[in-house]
Protein backbone atom coordinates (compact mmCIF):
# COMPACT_ATOMS: atom_id res chain seq x y z
CA UNK A 1 0.00 0.00 0.00
CA UNK A 2 1.70 3.16 -1.20
CA UNK A 3 1.04 6.58 0.21
CA UNK A 4 -1.84 8.23 -1.69
CA UNK A 5 -1.91 11.81 -2.91
CA UNK A 6 -2.26 13.83 0.28
CA UNK A 7 -3.48 17.10 -1.26
CA UNK A 8 -7.12 16.07 -0.76
CA UNK A 9 -6.42 15.39 2.90
CA UNK A 10 -4.74 18.75 3.33
CA UNK A 11 -7.70 20.47 1.65
CA UNK A 12 -10.06 18.66 4.01
CA UNK A 13 -8.06 19.87 7.01
CA UNK A 14 -8.13 23.45 5.73
CA UNK A 15 -11.88 23.27 5.09
CA UNK A 16 -12.51 21.90 8.58
CA UNK A 17 -10.30 24.54 10.17
CA UNK A 18 -11.84 27.53 8.36
CA UNK A 19 -15.34 26.18 8.95
CA UNK A 20 -14.66 25.75 12.67
CA UNK A 21 -13.28 29.29 13.01
CA UNK A 22 -16.27 30.79 11.20
CA UNK A 23 -18.61 28.71 13.36
CA UNK A 24 -16.88 29.88 16.55
CA UNK A 25 -17.32 33.49 15.48
CA UNK A 26 -20.99 33.15 14.53
CA UNK A 27 -21.91 30.41 16.98
CA UNK A 28 -20.68 31.96 20.22
CA UNK A 29 -22.97 35.04 20.21
CA UNK A 30 -25.90 33.01 18.89
CA UNK A 31 -25.49 30.27 21.51
CA UNK A 32 -25.16 32.95 24.16
CA UNK A 33 -28.37 34.62 23.04
CA UNK A 34 -30.17 31.25 23.00
CA UNK A 35 -28.93 30.43 26.51
CA UNK A 36 -30.48 33.50 28.05
CA UNK A 37 -33.37 34.49 25.80
CA UNK A 38 -37.01 34.15 26.77
CA UNK A 39 -38.14 34.90 23.23
CA UNK A 40 -41.10 32.90 21.99
CA UNK A 41 -39.18 32.29 18.76
CA UNK A 42 -36.51 30.30 20.64
CA UNK A 43 -37.96 26.83 19.91
CA UNK A 44 -38.30 27.68 16.23
CA UNK A 45 -34.70 28.88 16.02
CA UNK A 46 -33.46 25.84 17.92
CA UNK A 47 -35.36 23.58 15.54
CA UNK A 48 -33.89 25.42 12.55
CA UNK A 49 -30.35 25.00 13.89
CA UNK A 50 -30.89 21.29 14.54
CA UNK A 51 -32.19 20.63 11.02
CA UNK A 52 -28.84 19.49 9.54
CA UNK A 53 -28.84 16.66 12.11
CA UNK A 54 -31.89 15.07 10.56
CA UNK A 55 -32.02 16.27 6.95
CA UNK A 56 -30.24 14.23 4.31
CA UNK A 57 -27.20 16.15 2.99
CA UNK A 58 -28.80 15.93 -0.45
CA UNK A 59 -31.53 18.37 0.65
CA UNK A 60 -28.96 20.91 1.78
CA UNK A 61 -26.81 20.22 -1.29
CA UNK A 62 -29.77 20.66 -3.59
CA UNK A 63 -30.83 23.99 -2.05
CA UNK A 64 -27.23 25.22 -2.09
CA UNK A 65 -26.85 24.26 -5.74
CA UNK A 66 -29.98 26.29 -6.54
CA UNK A 67 -28.99 29.25 -4.34
CA UNK A 68 -25.38 29.42 -5.54
CA UNK A 69 -26.31 29.29 -9.20
CA UNK A 70 -25.49 32.54 -11.04
CA UNK A 71 -29.17 32.50 -12.06
CA UNK A 72 -30.22 32.93 -8.42
CA UNK A 73 -30.03 36.36 -6.71
CA UNK A 74 -27.39 35.32 -4.16
CA UNK A 75 -25.23 33.37 -6.61
CA UNK A 76 -25.58 36.11 -9.21
CA UNK A 77 -24.56 38.78 -6.73
CA UNK A 78 -21.53 36.73 -5.75
CA UNK A 79 -20.44 36.25 -9.35
CA UNK A 80 -20.81 39.97 -10.03
CA UNK A 81 -18.92 40.92 -6.87
CA UNK A 82 -16.04 38.42 -7.06
CA UNK A 83 -15.92 37.32 -10.68
CA UNK A 84 -16.17 33.70 -9.62
CA UNK A 85 -19.11 31.37 -9.07
CA UNK A 86 -19.89 30.36 -5.51
CA UNK A 87 -20.60 26.79 -6.44
CA UNK A 88 -17.46 24.79 -7.18
CA UNK A 89 -15.37 27.13 -5.00
CA UNK A 90 -13.67 26.71 -1.62
CA UNK A 91 -15.80 29.56 -0.25
CA UNK A 92 -18.91 27.74 -1.41
CA UNK A 93 -17.79 24.63 0.46
CA UNK A 94 -17.13 26.69 3.59
CA UNK A 95 -20.68 28.08 3.45
CA UNK A 96 -22.09 24.59 2.99
CA UNK A 97 -19.96 23.17 5.81
CA UNK A 98 -20.88 25.99 8.20
CA UNK A 99 -24.57 25.23 7.73
CA UNK A 100 -23.97 21.49 7.85
CA UNK A 101 -21.98 21.60 11.11
CA UNK A 102 -24.00 24.39 12.77
CA UNK A 103 -25.73 22.24 15.43
CA UNK A 104 -22.41 20.71 16.43
CA UNK A 105 -21.15 24.15 17.41
CA UNK A 106 -24.34 25.67 18.84
CA UNK A 107 -25.69 22.87 20.98
CA UNK A 108 -22.65 22.20 23.20
CA UNK A 109 -22.04 25.94 23.60
CA UNK A 110 -25.65 26.65 24.46
CA UNK A 111 -25.78 24.02 27.18
CA UNK A 112 -22.45 25.25 28.52
CA UNK A 113 -23.83 28.80 28.76
CA UNK A 114 -27.04 27.84 30.53
CA UNK A 115 -27.74 27.55 34.28
CA UNK A 116 -24.70 28.13 36.49
CA UNK A 117 -23.05 30.47 33.98
CA UNK A 118 -26.11 32.72 33.86
CA UNK A 119 -26.18 32.78 37.66
CA UNK A 120 -22.53 33.71 37.78
CA UNK A 121 -23.19 36.46 35.25
CA UNK A 122 -25.90 37.91 37.50
CA UNK A 123 -23.48 37.85 40.41
CA UNK A 124 -20.86 39.59 38.30
CA UNK A 125 -23.44 42.19 37.28
CA UNK A 126 -24.32 42.82 40.94
CA UNK A 127 -20.61 43.49 41.46
CA UNK A 128 -20.86 46.06 38.68
CA UNK A 129 -18.79 44.19 36.12
CA UNK A 130 -19.67 45.20 32.57
CA UNK A 131 -21.45 42.55 30.52
CA UNK A 132 -18.54 42.15 28.07
CA UNK A 133 -16.02 41.96 30.89
CA UNK A 134 -18.16 39.41 32.73
CA UNK A 135 -18.59 37.34 29.59
CA UNK A 136 -14.85 37.01 29.00
CA UNK A 137 -13.72 36.73 32.60
CA UNK A 138 -16.59 34.61 33.94
CA UNK A 139 -18.64 32.90 31.25
CA UNK A 140 -15.86 31.83 28.90
CA UNK A 141 -13.55 30.30 31.52
CA UNK A 142 -16.50 28.49 33.09
CA UNK A 143 -17.48 27.02 29.73
CA UNK A 144 -14.12 25.62 28.64
CA UNK A 145 -15.54 22.16 28.27
CA UNK A 146 -18.37 23.43 26.09
CA UNK A 147 -15.94 25.30 23.85
CA UNK A 148 -13.65 22.30 23.46
CA UNK A 149 -16.53 19.94 22.69
CA UNK A 150 -18.14 22.35 20.22
CA UNK A 151 -14.88 23.13 18.43
CA UNK A 152 -13.72 19.55 18.12
CA UNK A 153 -17.11 18.18 17.08
CA UNK A 154 -17.50 20.87 14.42
CA UNK A 155 -14.02 20.14 13.12
CA UNK A 156 -14.52 16.37 13.11
CA UNK A 157 -17.98 16.61 11.56
CA UNK A 158 -16.63 18.74 8.71
CA UNK A 159 -13.84 16.19 8.13
CA UNK A 160 -16.58 13.64 7.53
CA UNK A 161 -18.59 15.76 5.16
CA UNK A 162 -19.46 14.13 1.88
CA UNK A 163 -22.94 14.60 0.47
CA UNK A 164 -22.98 18.39 0.37
CA UNK A 165 -19.51 18.61 -1.15
CA UNK A 166 -20.39 15.97 -3.71
CA UNK A 167 -23.37 18.03 -4.84
CA UNK A 168 -21.86 21.53 -4.99
CA UNK A 169 -18.12 20.84 -5.20
CA UNK A 170 -17.43 19.88 -8.78
CA UNK A 171 -14.39 17.79 -7.81
CA UNK A 172 -11.66 20.35 -8.55
CA UNK A 173 -8.17 19.39 -7.32
CA UNK A 174 -6.90 21.61 -4.46
CA UNK A 175 -10.17 23.55 -4.39
CA UNK A 176 -13.06 21.19 -3.80
CA UNK A 177 -11.70 17.65 -4.05
CA UNK A 178 -11.72 16.78 -0.36
CA UNK A 179 -10.65 13.43 1.09
CA UNK A 180 -14.15 11.92 1.22
CA UNK A 181 -14.65 12.69 -2.49
CA UNK A 182 -11.22 11.29 -3.33
CA UNK A 183 -12.09 8.06 -1.50
CA UNK A 184 -15.39 7.83 -3.36
CA UNK A 185 -13.61 8.31 -6.67
CA UNK A 186 -11.00 5.70 -5.81
CA UNK A 187 -13.72 3.19 -4.96
CA UNK A 188 -15.55 3.91 -8.21
CA UNK A 189 -12.42 3.43 -10.28
CA UNK A 190 -11.55 0.18 -8.49
CA UNK A 191 -8.51 1.87 -6.98
CA UNK A 192 -9.04 0.11 -3.67
CA UNK A 193 -5.44 0.55 -2.49
CA UNK A 194 -5.65 4.34 -2.30
CA UNK A 195 -9.20 4.14 -0.98
CA UNK A 196 -7.96 1.94 1.89
CA UNK A 197 -5.02 4.19 2.69
CA UNK A 198 -7.05 7.42 2.75
CA UNK A 199 -9.91 5.81 4.66
CA UNK A 200 -7.54 4.51 7.28
CA UNK A 201 -5.91 7.91 7.71
CA UNK A 202 -9.33 9.58 8.14
CA UNK A 203 -10.41 6.89 10.57
CA UNK A 204 -7.31 7.31 12.73
CA UNK A 205 -7.52 11.13 12.72
CA UNK A 206 -11.22 11.06 13.60
CA UNK A 207 -10.71 8.54 16.38
CA UNK A 208 -7.84 10.49 17.93
CA UNK A 209 -9.83 13.71 17.74
CA UNK A 210 -12.87 12.24 19.43
CA UNK A 211 -10.75 10.34 21.94
CA UNK A 212 -9.14 13.62 23.02
CA UNK A 213 -12.57 15.20 23.58
CA UNK A 214 -13.76 12.38 25.79
CA UNK A 215 -10.49 12.33 27.67
CA UNK A 216 -10.73 16.08 28.20
CA UNK A 217 -14.38 15.89 29.24
CA UNK A 218 -13.55 13.29 31.86
CA UNK A 219 -10.98 15.56 33.46
CA UNK A 220 -13.07 18.71 33.39
CA UNK A 221 -16.51 19.15 34.94
CA UNK A 222 -19.32 20.50 32.77
CA UNK A 223 -18.91 23.90 34.38
CA UNK A 224 -15.58 24.99 35.75
CA UNK A 225 -15.90 26.59 39.16
CA UNK A 226 -13.97 29.79 39.42
CA UNK B 1 -28.48 0.38 -15.73
CA UNK B 2 -26.15 3.27 -16.25
CA UNK B 3 -27.80 6.60 -15.41
CA UNK B 4 -27.38 8.05 -18.91
CA UNK B 5 -29.66 5.31 -20.29
CA UNK B 6 -32.44 5.79 -17.74
CA UNK B 7 -35.04 7.71 -19.76
CA UNK B 8 -34.37 5.57 -22.82
CA UNK B 9 -34.71 2.37 -20.84
CA UNK B 10 -37.98 3.58 -19.37
CA UNK B 11 -39.31 3.95 -22.92
CA UNK B 12 -38.01 0.47 -23.76
CA UNK B 13 -39.55 -0.87 -20.56
CA UNK B 14 -43.02 0.39 -21.50
CA UNK B 15 -42.72 -1.14 -24.95
CA UNK B 16 -41.26 -4.42 -23.69
CA UNK B 17 -43.84 -4.85 -20.93
CA UNK B 18 -46.70 -4.16 -23.33
CA UNK B 19 -45.38 -6.76 -25.76
CA UNK B 20 -44.32 -9.50 -23.37
CA UNK B 21 -46.54 -9.08 -20.34
CA UNK B 22 -43.42 -9.36 -18.16
CA UNK B 23 -42.57 -6.65 -15.63
CA UNK B 24 -39.09 -5.15 -15.18
CA UNK B 25 -37.56 -3.64 -12.07
CA UNK B 26 -35.07 -0.91 -12.96
CA UNK B 27 -32.17 0.25 -10.82
CA UNK B 28 -30.05 3.13 -12.05
CA UNK B 29 -26.66 4.33 -10.87
CA UNK B 30 -23.18 5.04 -12.11
CA UNK B 31 -21.55 2.08 -13.80
CA UNK B 32 -18.77 1.98 -11.20
CA UNK B 33 -21.18 1.90 -8.29
CA UNK B 34 -23.40 -0.75 -9.87
CA UNK B 35 -20.31 -2.84 -10.62
CA UNK B 36 -19.28 -2.69 -6.96
CA UNK B 37 -22.81 -3.63 -5.91
CA UNK B 38 -22.90 -6.60 -8.29
CA UNK B 39 -19.51 -7.87 -7.10
CA UNK B 40 -20.85 -7.65 -3.57
CA UNK B 41 -23.94 -9.70 -4.31
CA UNK B 42 -26.61 -7.20 -5.38
CA UNK B 43 -29.80 -8.94 -6.59
CA UNK B 44 -29.59 -7.90 -10.25
CA UNK B 45 -30.16 -10.12 -13.29
CA UNK B 46 -29.10 -7.92 -16.19
CA UNK B 47 -26.51 -5.12 -16.27
CA UNK B 48 -26.61 -2.31 -18.83
CA UNK B 49 -23.30 -0.52 -18.35
CA UNK B 50 -22.04 2.78 -19.74
CA UNK B 51 -18.82 1.16 -20.86
CA UNK B 52 -17.36 -2.17 -21.96
CA UNK B 53 -14.78 -2.55 -19.24
CA UNK B 54 -17.06 -3.37 -16.30
CA UNK B 55 -19.17 -6.03 -18.09
CA UNK B 56 -15.95 -7.53 -19.41
CA UNK B 57 -14.50 -7.65 -15.93
CA UNK B 58 -17.65 -9.25 -14.53
CA UNK B 59 -17.34 -11.97 -17.16
CA UNK B 60 -13.68 -12.52 -16.26
CA UNK B 61 -14.61 -12.77 -12.58
CA UNK B 62 -17.29 -15.33 -13.34
CA UNK B 63 -20.05 -12.95 -12.26
CA UNK B 64 -21.63 -12.72 -15.70
CA UNK B 65 -22.28 -14.80 -18.79
CA UNK B 66 -19.70 -13.96 -21.46
CA UNK B 67 -21.82 -15.23 -24.36
CA UNK B 68 -24.58 -12.79 -23.47
CA UNK B 69 -22.40 -9.68 -23.65
CA UNK B 70 -23.15 -7.29 -26.52
CA UNK B 71 -23.08 -3.57 -27.31
CA UNK B 72 -26.62 -2.24 -27.01
CA UNK B 73 -25.80 1.42 -27.73
CA UNK B 74 -23.06 3.86 -28.64
CA UNK B 75 -23.34 7.07 -26.68
CA UNK B 76 -23.56 10.41 -28.41
CA UNK B 77 -22.06 13.54 -26.91
CA UNK B 78 -23.64 17.01 -26.94
CA UNK B 79 -22.13 20.40 -26.23
CA UNK B 80 -24.89 22.09 -24.29
CA UNK B 81 -25.57 25.70 -23.23
CA UNK B 82 -29.03 25.60 -21.63
CA UNK B 83 -29.30 29.40 -21.44
CA UNK B 84 -28.09 29.99 -24.99
CA UNK B 85 -30.05 30.21 -28.21
CA UNK B 86 -27.41 28.61 -30.30
CA UNK B 87 -24.44 26.36 -29.66
CA UNK B 88 -22.07 25.39 -32.48
CA UNK B 89 -18.49 24.10 -32.61
CA UNK B 90 -17.48 27.79 -32.60
CA UNK B 91 -18.90 28.13 -29.10
CA UNK B 92 -15.76 26.29 -27.96
CA UNK B 93 -13.75 29.37 -28.95
CA UNK B 94 -15.62 31.72 -26.66
CA UNK B 95 -13.44 33.06 -23.91
CA UNK B 96 -15.93 34.31 -21.32
CA UNK B 97 -17.21 30.95 -20.08
CA UNK B 98 -17.19 31.04 -16.25
CA UNK B 99 -17.86 27.36 -15.63
CA UNK B 100 -17.48 24.54 -18.10
CA UNK B 101 -18.97 21.22 -16.95
CA UNK B 102 -18.05 17.71 -17.97
CA UNK B 103 -18.28 14.29 -16.40
CA UNK B 104 -15.25 13.11 -14.45
CA UNK B 105 -13.12 11.40 -17.14
CA UNK B 106 -11.88 8.82 -14.62
CA UNK B 107 -15.40 7.79 -13.69
CA UNK B 108 -17.53 8.25 -16.78
CA UNK B 109 -16.86 7.28 -20.42
CA UNK B 110 -18.72 10.41 -21.50
CA UNK B 111 -16.21 12.43 -19.49
CA UNK B 112 -13.29 10.71 -21.18
CA UNK B 113 -14.80 11.47 -24.61
CA UNK B 114 -15.37 15.10 -23.58
CA UNK B 115 -11.72 15.52 -22.63
CA UNK B 116 -10.72 13.91 -25.90
CA UNK B 117 -12.78 16.45 -27.80
CA UNK B 118 -11.31 19.39 -25.92
CA UNK B 119 -7.86 18.01 -26.64
CA UNK B 120 -8.69 17.54 -30.29
CA UNK B 121 -9.57 21.22 -30.63
CA UNK B 122 -6.69 22.22 -28.33
CA UNK B 123 -9.13 23.96 -26.01
CA UNK B 124 -8.39 22.01 -22.86
CA UNK B 125 -5.73 24.37 -21.53
CA UNK B 126 -7.99 27.36 -22.11
CA UNK B 127 -10.91 25.86 -20.23
CA UNK B 128 -8.83 24.10 -17.57
CA UNK B 129 -9.31 26.79 -14.85
CA UNK B 130 -13.05 26.77 -15.55
CA UNK B 131 -13.67 23.02 -15.62
CA UNK B 132 -15.96 21.39 -13.09
CA UNK B 133 -16.49 17.66 -12.95
CA UNK B 134 -19.75 15.85 -12.32
CA UNK B 135 -19.32 12.46 -10.68
CA UNK B 136 -21.62 11.10 -13.38
CA UNK B 137 -23.08 12.42 -16.60
CA UNK B 138 -26.30 12.85 -14.59
CA UNK B 139 -24.68 15.27 -12.15
CA UNK B 140 -23.00 17.11 -15.02
CA UNK B 141 -26.44 17.58 -16.53
CA UNK B 142 -27.71 18.92 -13.19
CA UNK B 143 -24.82 21.43 -12.92
CA UNK B 144 -25.85 22.81 -16.30
CA UNK B 145 -29.62 22.73 -15.93
CA UNK B 146 -29.45 24.57 -12.58
CA UNK B 147 -27.28 27.25 -14.20
CA UNK B 148 -24.24 26.54 -12.02
CA UNK B 149 -22.26 25.90 -15.18
CA UNK B 150 -23.11 27.63 -18.42
CA UNK B 151 -21.55 25.35 -20.99
CA UNK B 152 -20.54 21.72 -20.98
CA UNK B 153 -20.59 18.24 -22.44
CA UNK B 154 -23.49 15.94 -21.62
CA UNK B 155 -25.02 12.90 -23.27
CA UNK B 156 -27.00 13.69 -26.40
CA UNK B 157 -29.76 11.49 -24.98
CA UNK B 158 -30.16 13.82 -21.98
CA UNK B 159 -30.69 16.93 -24.08
CA UNK B 160 -32.99 15.16 -26.53
CA UNK B 161 -35.11 13.87 -23.63
CA UNK B 162 -36.06 17.48 -22.83
CA UNK B 163 -39.11 19.03 -24.49
CA UNK B 164 -37.90 21.01 -27.48
CA UNK B 165 -38.53 24.53 -26.08
CA UNK B 166 -36.48 23.71 -22.95
CA UNK B 167 -33.36 22.51 -24.71
CA UNK B 168 -31.56 25.81 -25.14
CA UNK B 169 -28.56 25.66 -27.46
CA UNK B 170 -26.87 22.36 -28.21
CA UNK B 171 -24.51 20.85 -30.73
CA UNK B 172 -24.65 17.10 -31.33
CA UNK B 173 -21.01 16.13 -31.64
CA UNK B 174 -20.27 14.05 -34.75
CA UNK B 175 -19.31 10.62 -33.49
CA UNK B 176 -16.08 10.41 -35.47
CA UNK B 177 -14.64 13.19 -33.30
CA UNK B 178 -14.20 10.98 -30.26
CA UNK B 179 -13.62 7.31 -29.47
CA UNK B 180 -16.85 5.35 -29.47
CA UNK B 181 -18.68 5.27 -26.17
CA UNK B 182 -19.70 1.64 -26.44
CA UNK B 183 -22.18 0.58 -23.79
CA UNK B 184 -22.41 -3.14 -23.14
CA UNK B 185 -25.18 -5.25 -21.69
CA UNK B 186 -24.57 -8.55 -19.95
CA UNK B 187 -26.58 -11.29 -18.27
CA UNK B 188 -25.48 -11.64 -14.66
CA UNK B 189 -24.92 -14.93 -12.85
CA UNK B 190 -28.07 -14.42 -10.79
CA UNK B 191 -30.10 -13.98 -13.99
CA UNK B 192 -29.12 -17.36 -15.43
CA UNK B 193 -32.30 -19.22 -16.28
CA UNK B 194 -34.46 -16.12 -15.68
CA UNK B 195 -36.92 -16.09 -18.58
CA UNK B 196 -37.70 -12.39 -18.28
CA UNK B 197 -34.00 -11.48 -18.36
CA UNK B 198 -33.45 -13.60 -21.47
CA UNK B 199 -36.54 -12.18 -23.17
CA UNK B 200 -35.46 -8.63 -22.41
CA UNK B 201 -31.95 -9.14 -23.79
CA UNK B 202 -33.46 -10.60 -26.97
CA UNK B 203 -35.83 -7.64 -27.19
CA UNK B 204 -32.93 -5.20 -26.69
CA UNK B 205 -31.40 -6.50 -29.96
CA UNK B 206 -34.67 -6.22 -31.90
CA UNK B 207 -35.25 -3.61 -34.58
CA UNK B 208 -38.07 -2.03 -32.60
CA UNK B 209 -35.85 -1.56 -29.56
CA UNK B 210 -32.98 -0.24 -31.66
CA UNK B 211 -35.26 2.32 -33.26
CA UNK B 212 -36.23 3.64 -29.81
CA UNK B 213 -32.56 3.69 -28.80
CA UNK B 214 -31.56 5.64 -31.93
CA UNK B 215 -34.36 8.15 -31.49
CA UNK B 216 -33.16 8.78 -27.95
CA UNK B 217 -29.75 10.04 -29.00
CA UNK B 218 -27.62 6.89 -29.34
CA UNK B 219 -26.18 5.00 -32.27
CA UNK B 220 -26.82 1.29 -32.52
CA UNK B 221 -24.37 0.48 -35.31
CA UNK B 222 -20.82 1.60 -35.45
CA UNK B 223 -19.76 -0.08 -38.70
CA UNK B 224 -19.34 3.16 -40.59
CA UNK B 225 -17.24 4.76 -37.91
CA UNK B 226 -13.98 6.10 -39.32
CA UNK B 227 -10.96 7.70 -37.72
Amino acid sequence: MSLPDLSALWLTARLALVTTLVLLAIGTPLAWWLAQTKSRFKPAIEALIALPLVLPPTVLGFYLLIAMSPNAPFGGFWLAATGDTLSFSFTGLVIGSVIYSFPFMIQPLQSAFEGPVQQAMRTAASLRASRVDAFFSVAVPMSVRGFVTATVLSFAHTLGEFGVVLMVGGNIPDRTRVASIEIYENVETLNYGDAHALSLILLVISFITLFCVFLFNKRFPAHVRL
Amino acid sequence: MATNFKTTLEKLQTDFEARSGYALNLVSGSTGKLYAQIVNGAPYDVFLAADQARPERLVEDGQANGASRFTYAHGGLALWGPARDDVTPDTLWETDVTRFALANPDLAPYGAASVQLLDRYERRDVFEPHLVYGESIGQTFAFLSTGNAELGFVAASQVLALPEPDRGGYWLVPRQLHDPIAQDAVLLKRGTGNRVAAAFLTYLRSDDARKIIRESGYWTEYGDWVE
